[in-house]
C-alpha cells in the first residue's frame, strides 16, 4: 500500500465566526487523484488551500509529506516547495516572460543554475504543448495557455503533490480541454493530485476517489463510478442532479 | 514704467560661478535625498503590507511621524536638534564636513521617504493578493516574494506618482537654504543681494528648476515605457 502523503485529522477552520471546515478527516495516498467537489461556499477551495498552508487551520492536525503543519517552527516554504499549486486565476507574474515565470522558483528556491533551470523550463513547456511561447509575456497568451504555463511553473519544482483550485473555472469552454488534457497526462504519470473542479467528465475519467464537501464537512467519499451512479447522501445526489442535468 | 533687464549680472562677477555651484549642490542634495527617500519608501511601504503586525506598526509610526511635521521643522531638527546628541568626535567631524548639507539630505530623505512609502503601498495594494499567494506557494519566502515579485510589480505601477514625489523632493531641496545650504535658491538670493537684480536672479533660478524637473519627468517617462507591464493599460506621453 502506498504511503499517505496528505492526512487531515479532525481539521477545523474558522473565518472569524464562520466555521468553514468542520472536523475534516481525510487521507490521500501517493499517486492518488482525488477530486473535491461541492456547492459554492461549501469549503472545498479552503480545504485544498490548507494543504500548502495558504490557509492556517485552527483545530485538529494536518500532516503533509510527513510534516505536521501545526508544529511550531515548521518550515512552510520548504514544504510549499514540494507541493505545487495551480489557481483559478492563473497568477502568472505579469512582469516576467513565460520562461522567467517557470525559472524563478527553481533558481531561487532549489538553487538551480540559470542554464539548468532554462533547460527544465523549456522541457516543461514542451510537455504542456506550448514550446514556442517561452519568450512571451503572460498578457499575450490565451487563458488556456496561461494556465498550462502555470502548471509547468508548478511542475518545475518537481513537486510530490499537485493541488488544483478550480483550474478551468476562469476559462472559455474551448480552452478547458487543453488544460484538462495536460492534467490527465499528469495523473497518468502517477502524480498525486487534489483537484477542486466542476468538470465531472474529467473526474469520472481520471479520479481515483471523489470527495463531496458541503457545509464545511466531508459528506461523502467514494470511487467515481459509485459516486456518479449511486451517491449515498441525499445532498450529493441533489448536487449531481443540478450540475449533470444539462 | 519700464524695467531695464540686465541679464549680464548673471555671468559678470561671481554670479556665474555661484549659480553653477548652487545647481551642483541642489543636484547632489536632491540625488542623495532621493536615494534615501526611495530606500526608506520602498522598505516601509512594503512593510506596511506584510502579514506580520509588528513590522506594519513600525512602518506606520515612521510614515505618520515624518510626513505630518513640516519639512522646514525637520530641517531645523536635523541641523540644530540632532548634533548636540551626537558624540563629540562625530559632531566635530560633521561640522568640518558640511553638517548643514547632511542635515538637509537627511531631512529631505526621511520626510519624502515617508511620503514615498504611501506611493509604494498604493502600488502594492493594487496587486491582487493571489499574486503573493502564487509566489509563496512555489516555496519563496515572504521576503523573496516581496523582493522578486511584489515590489518589482509595485514599482512599475508606482512610477507616475513616484515621479511626482521626486519632483517635489527636488523643489523642496530649496528649503535647505534655511539651514544655510548653498543650494540654487540660496545662490540666487546671494546674487540678488550683491547685484540688487532680483528679477534676473530669480528668473535664472526658475529656469534652472524648470529644466531640471522637465528633464527628470522626461527620463521617468522613458523608464515607465521601458518597464511597462504588458497587458496593463499603458498609454502616456
Amino acid at each position: 500500500m502506498a504511503d499517505t502523503v496528505i492526512e487531515f485529522k479532525s481539521v477545523n477552520k474558522w473565518f472569524g465566526k464562520a466555521h468553514v471546515l468542520r472536523d475534516i478527516t481525510l487521507a490521500v495516498k501517493a499517486g492518488e487523484v482525488v477530486v473535491v467537489c461541492g456547492p459554492s461556499g461549501s469549503g472545498k477551495s479552503t480545504l485544498i488551500r490548507c494543504v500548502n498552508a495558504l490557509e492556517p487551520i485552527q483545530g485538529g492536525e494536518l500532516v503533509v509529506l510527513g510534516e505536521s503543519l501545526t508544529r511550531p517552527g515548521v518550515n512552510l516554504s520548504a514544504l510549499r516547495a514540494r507541493v505545487g499549486m495551480v489557481f483559478q486565476s492563473f497568477n502568472l507574474f505579469p512582469h516576467m516572460t513565460v520562461l522567467e515565470n517557470i525559472m524563478l522558483a527553481p533558481v531561487r528556491v532549489r538553487g538551480l543554475s540559470e542554464a539548468d533551470a532554462s533547460r527544465v523550463a523549456r522541457a516543461l513547456l514542451e510537455r504542456v504543448r506550448i514550446p514556442d511561447k517561452a519568450e512571451n509575456y503572460p498578457a499575450t497568451l490565451s487563458g488556456g495557455q496561461q494556465q498550462r504555463v502555470a502548471i509547468a511553473r508548478a511542475l518545475a519544482m518537481q513537486p510530490k503533490i499537485m493541488l488544483f483550485d478550480e483550474p478551468t473555472s476562469a476559462l472559455d469552454p474551448e480552452m478547458i480541454n487543453e488544460v484538462l488534457d495536460v492534467m490527465t497526462d499528469l495523473a497518468r504519470d502517477g502524480m498525486t493530485m487534489m483537484v477542486v473542479t466542476h468538470e465531472m467528465g474529467f473526474a469520472r475519467r481520471v479520479a481515483h476517489r471523489m470527495v463531496f464537501v458541503d457545509g464545511g464537512r466531508v459528506v461523502e467519499e467514494a470511487p467515481p463510478e459509485q459516486f456518479f451512479a449511486a451517491a449515498k447522501s441525499e445532498r450529493a445526489r441533489e448536487f449531481l442532479s443540478k450540475i449533470l442535468s444539462h | 514704467m519700464r524695467y531695464a533687464f540686465h541679464w549680464e549680472v548673471l555671468w559678470s562677477g561671481q554670479s556665474g560661478r555661484w549659480l553653477l555651484q548652487g545647481l551642483a549642490t541642489t543636484v547632489e542634495l536632491s540625488a542623495l535625498g532621493w536615494v534615501l527617500a526611495a530606500a526608506l519608501g520602498i522598505v516601509s511601504g512594503a512593510m506596511r503590507t506584510v502579514p506580520w503586525r509588528p513590522l506594519r506598526a513600525l512602518a506606520t509610526v515612521y510614515v505618520e511621524f515624518f510626513r505630518n511635521v513640516p519639512l522646514l521643522v525637520w530641517m531645523f531638527f536635523w541641523y540644530f536638534g540632532v548634533p548636540p546628541l551626537l558624540p563629540e568626535a562625530i559632531r566635530e567631524w560633521l561640522f568640518r564636513h558640511g553638517a548643514e548639507f547632511w542635515a538637509g539630505t537627511f531631512a529631505l530623505g526621511v520626510y519624502h521617504g515617508a511620503r514615498m512609502s504611501e506611493v509604494i503601498r498604493g502600488g502594492i495594494q493594487a496587486i491582487p493578493r493571489t499574486q503573493f499567494e502564487a509566489a509563496v506557494a512555489m516555496g519563496l519566502t515572504t521576503f523573496q516574494a516581496y523582493r522578486l515579485v511584489i515590489v518589482p510589480i509595485a514599482l512599475r505601477l508606482s512610477i507616475p506618482p513616484a515621479t511626482n514625489e521626486s519632483l517635489n523632493l527636488l523643489k523642496n531641496s530649496s528649503v535647505a537654504l534655511t539651514i544655510s545650504v548653498a543650494e540654487l535658491t540660496f545662490q540666487t538670493r546671494q546674487i540678488e543681494a550683491y547685484t540688487a537684480r532680483a528679477l534676473e536672479a530669480l528668473t535664472a533660478g526658475t529656469v534652472i528648476y524648470l529644466v531640471l524637473c522637465v528633464g527628470i519627468a522626461a527620463i521617468m517617462a522613458r523608464v515607465e515605457h521601458r518597464f511597462a507591464i504588458p497587458g496593463l493599460i499603458a498609454r502616456g506621453g
